[in-house]
């Protein structure tokens, strides 16, 4: 493997290992569920970073694909039966390749057309969830807690969860850092920068973009799976919360699109800050109005985010990070 | 028949505020490229203007029209060189980002201070009956003033100097500048004036509808329906555009659930996006 050979591949497994070791020393959970939460928001900053960051695309709807991962899956769980990792798997192909057809069709789309019909998949599949009534419409569904007996109980199934979370956020960076290696990822990165010239050079850009579209819907499903079957309950405004979408945007951008740890290190800076503001009294009603100042500045003053200052401040940290 | 007739009627009332809230959508972007997320919370600013000021002052709804004018006016002026002056020629990413950011802040405002419950602007107008249907006074004066407003644009934007400028930037910016047309100004005056129409179109969708700090989401998605469908950048587009998708409501709403209405409508949306890039108007230019 010439890939365990880049040091970066290093990096990314010190921070998986970090999150495995540190809550399991001590047996602390409020620990692990401050990581749990970091590892939620990873996995999908560094999935719609794949579209954000290398092809240049907003998706303002990513969430779609965790909300409708744990429909999924908690549907198959409580009305099939299904065993956990079976229902996760399913949920994730199933999302994945709905996300293939669609992007097939809006990513025909270019630019700004494209983020409005994102907006629009959000809002339709909402409505749609909120009518279905196998999925419980409005009210949605709850798991029974039997369902926590094969993994152990709820105590130790919480720690299942937690520990396949961050499986899912570890293979969220690889395959954020393999696409970026890949020709793949090239391709990607030229749509990014121009779409017409990369077109003209042979990159098949609708096919590329909508497998980018699939690809980031894999992994946030599998997470939004595993998010509500620790809930063990799931409903429209919950699995479709407008807010973590917002929030996944904020944390790429504040960690420096288009790269590998970027998403990582937005995310651990976001969940501080999100902590400490929790905290203060004046300012545990303003989290939307704090990201957002927090997007705007990064935009209009910073937009190549964290990793952008440090490979400004220190150029030589290029040939390491990614 | 009769009630179909008249569900039809009243869409197309209430789809006439839908094309001028498009229209400001439809403006900004024909003028500098840039898609407004903030349009939702600005509809949703006119919405809290108009009720603040019936509340506080105790005039009539309709009075307020001037302040929601002027005021939508100052905002949007000063959201455009807060948000959108920076990103103005960059790839569209930015500017989505830095609208969506305002957005953001101002729903996070508003939910703050008024959280999410329902309000209610009292408007009282004697109805026009048609046998067994009364069509509320409401809806017959939002079209009224829509139509109104949307005169006096078409006479600004192709009768003044200024409006002669306006197209001017929005036909070649560069081209413009060389000229001799302080670009910036025009394109701040034309996001002041889009913002104006996303605030009036506010204001009388609160006449309507009982409203929320939140209504903003749908309206804006109901603005980027109509729209495309009126073809961007195209103002008379998403007027015509605006009552059409109005007419659809008022066909569809005897027959379907309202709550399936956005679905159908989004649909709709990314069919047109697909089928017809340049909007419903296309169909007439193409004979």
């Amino acid at each position: 493997m010439t890939i365990m050979r880049r040091p970066f591949f290093w990096i990314i497994a010190a921070v998986v290992a970090l999150f495995a070791v540190l809550p399991a020393a001590g047996n602390n959970v409020e620990l692990r569920e401050n990581l749990l939460l970091a590892a939620v928001y990873i996995t999908l900053a560094s999935n719609i970073n794949m579209i954000l960051g290398y092809a240049g695309y907003v998706n303002f709807g990513s969430i779609v694909f965790f909300g409708l991962g744990g429909y999924f899956c908690v549907w198959l769980m409580s009305a099939h039966g299904w065993p956990l990792a079976a229902a996760l798997l399913a949920g994730g192909v199933a999302v994945s390749t709905l996300a293939l057809l669609f992007g097939l069709g809006i990513l025909r789309l270019r630019g700004v057309y494209f983020a409005l019909a994102t907006i629009g998949v959000n809002e339709g599949v909402m409505a749609f969830v909120t009518n279905f009534g196998p999925w419980g419409g409005s009210s949605g569904i709850y798991l029974s807690p039997a369902l926590f007996q094969p993994l152990g109980g709820p105590a130790k199934a919480l720690w299942v969860v937690y520990y396949l979370l961050v499986g899912v956020m570890a293979a969220s960076l690889y395959l954020s850092y393999a696409v970026k290696r890949s020709k793949f990822g090239l391709g990607l990165l030229a749509i990014g920068q121009n779409e017409d010239a990369a077109a003209v050079l042979g990159v098949p850009t609708p096919r590329y973009k909508a497998a980018v579209y699939s690809l980031s819907a894999l992994l946030p499903a599998i997470a939004g799976g595993l998010y509500f079957f620790k809930s063990a309950f799931i409903q429209p405004p919950d699995a479709f919360d407008l807010q973590l979408s917002t929030e996944a945007i904020v944390i790429a951008m504040l960690g420096g699109q288009g790269t590998v740890l970027g998403p990582a290190i937005g995310a651990f800076l976001y969940v501080q800050l999100r902590g400490w503001l929790l905290v203060s009294p004046t300012f545990s009603n303003f989290q939307l109005v704090i990201a957002g100042v927090l997007l705007l500045a990064i935009v209009l003053f910073a937009p190549g985010g964290l990793m952008g200052w440090i490979y400004r401040r220190w150029p030589r940290l290029r040939g390491f990070l990614e | 028949m009769l009630g179909l007739l008249a569900s039809i009627l009243d869409g197309v009332l209430i789809g006439a505020v839908y094309g001028l809230a498009a229209m400001g959508i439809t403006l900004i972007w024909g003028v500098m490229d840039v898609v407004n997320l903030t349009h939702g919370a600005m509809i949703v600013a006119g919405m809290f203007g108009t009720y603040l000021f019936v509340s506080a002052v105790g005039v009539p709804v309709y009075a307020t029209l001037p302040a929601v004018l002027v005021g939508g006016f100052l905002a949007g002026v000063a959201l455009y060189w807060i948000a959108v002056h920076r990103v103005i020629g960059q790839p569209p990413l930015m500017s989505l980002l830095s609208t969506f950011a305002v957005n953001l802040v101002l729903v996070g405002v508003g939910t703050a201070v008024w959280g999410t419950d329902l309000f209610n602007v009292p408007a009282s107008l004697p109805g026009f009956s048609l046998g067994r249907y009364t069509f509320p006074g409401t809806h017959i004066m939002a079209a009224v003033l829509t139509a109104a407003i949307a005169a006096a644009l078409y006479l600004f934007l192709y009768r003044t100097r200024t409006g002669k400028a306006v197209r001017a930037v929005s036909g070649n910016r560069e081209a413009a500048e060389l000229v001799g047309i302080p670009t910036a100004r025009v394109l701040a005056l034309s996001f002041g004036l889009g913002t104006t129409l996303a605030c009036v179109a506010g204001m009388l969708i609160a006449t309507m509808f009982p409203f929320t700090v939140l209504s903003g989401d749908a309206y804006q998605l109901k603005s980027f329906v109509v729209t495309v469908l009126g073809g961007l950048g195209n103002p008379t587009g998403a007027l015509v555009a605006g009552i059409a998708l109005g007419l659809l409501e008022g066909v569809t709403t005897p027959f379907v659930p309202v709550s399936w209405t956005l679905v159908i409508e989004f649909v709709l949306f990314v069919v047109v996006l697909i089928a017809l890039p340049g909007g419903l108007m296309q169909l007439w230019q193409r004979r």
